[in-house]
């Protein structure tokens, strides 16, 4: 399992092979089921330039460690990475990625799904956005179900 | 007894600083001190969310000495 809170961009598919490099699961996982979150150049039909995401350092890793270990517990995962960016963020820089290993493609997606769902609606991050006109934190996800 | 106190995001902007340390009474819980910090700096905020020492908390939790508190608006990452 890994989580990292990232300072520069990355590249959420280079990333997951990167990890899946150094796992020693060959032969053990059947499924990967990953979920992207990249940066748009919209939202509520404004024009975005960038965001900024600030977080809450060492309760926001903690948080996302228990939502894990819940799905660890719930499912037959073999692995879990979860990376999410903080500071300024381009348009179409990759935000989050979540990706789980299992051995059968039910653990894997209903894992990942509610990981990332749990993510949204409890780790402390905020998104503050730089539009066309002015700058906004941003007050509300939208519903992931 | 004394806690720490932090905000963040549009909260921290509100209150015009990231932490602060706060002198309170025994037996106070988190959502009284909230209300406390409210009226001293007469502001308003809705929807708050509140953790001590880095975990979630029910507004009635009971505020230790030395807790790191924590008030921010819903979370927004992903």
């Amino acid at each position: 399992m890994l989580i990292e809170i990232r300072k520069e961009a990355f590249n959420a598919y280079a990333e997951m092979q990167y990890y899946l490099d150094e796992l020693d699961i060959d032969g053990q996982y059947g499924a990967t089921a990953s979920f992207v979150g990249t940066m748009r150049d919209f939202n509520e039909d404004k024009n975005i330039t960038s965001l900024t995401l600030e977080y809450y350092p060492g309760m926001t890793e903690k948080h996302l460690e228990t939502i894990v270990n819940g799905a660890i517990e719930k499912w037959n995962l073999l692995d879990v990475l979860i990376l999410h960016r903080v500071g300024k963020i381009k348009i179409a820089e990759d935000i989050v990625l979540v990706a789980t290993w299992s051995a059968h493609r039910k653990d894997a997606f209903e894992s990942c799904r509610v990981i990332m769902e749990q993510l949204k609606s409890g780790a402390p991050f905020w998104k503050k956005e730089e539009t066309t006109t002015g700058v906004k934190w941003v007050e509300k996800n939208t519903p992931g179900f | 007894m004394q806690v720490s106190v932090k905000y963040f995001a549009s909260l921290r902007e509100l209150m015009g600083e990231a932490s602060s340390v706060i002198d309170i009474e025994e037996n106070i819980s988190v959502s009284e001190l909230w209300q406390s910090i409210l009226e001293s700096k007469k502001v308003v905020f809705d929807n708050v969310m509140m953790a001590v020492n880095m975990e979630y908390v029910k507004s009635e939790h009971q505020l230790k000495s030395g807790d790191e508190v924590a008030f921010f608006p819903p979370v927004t990452g992903g």
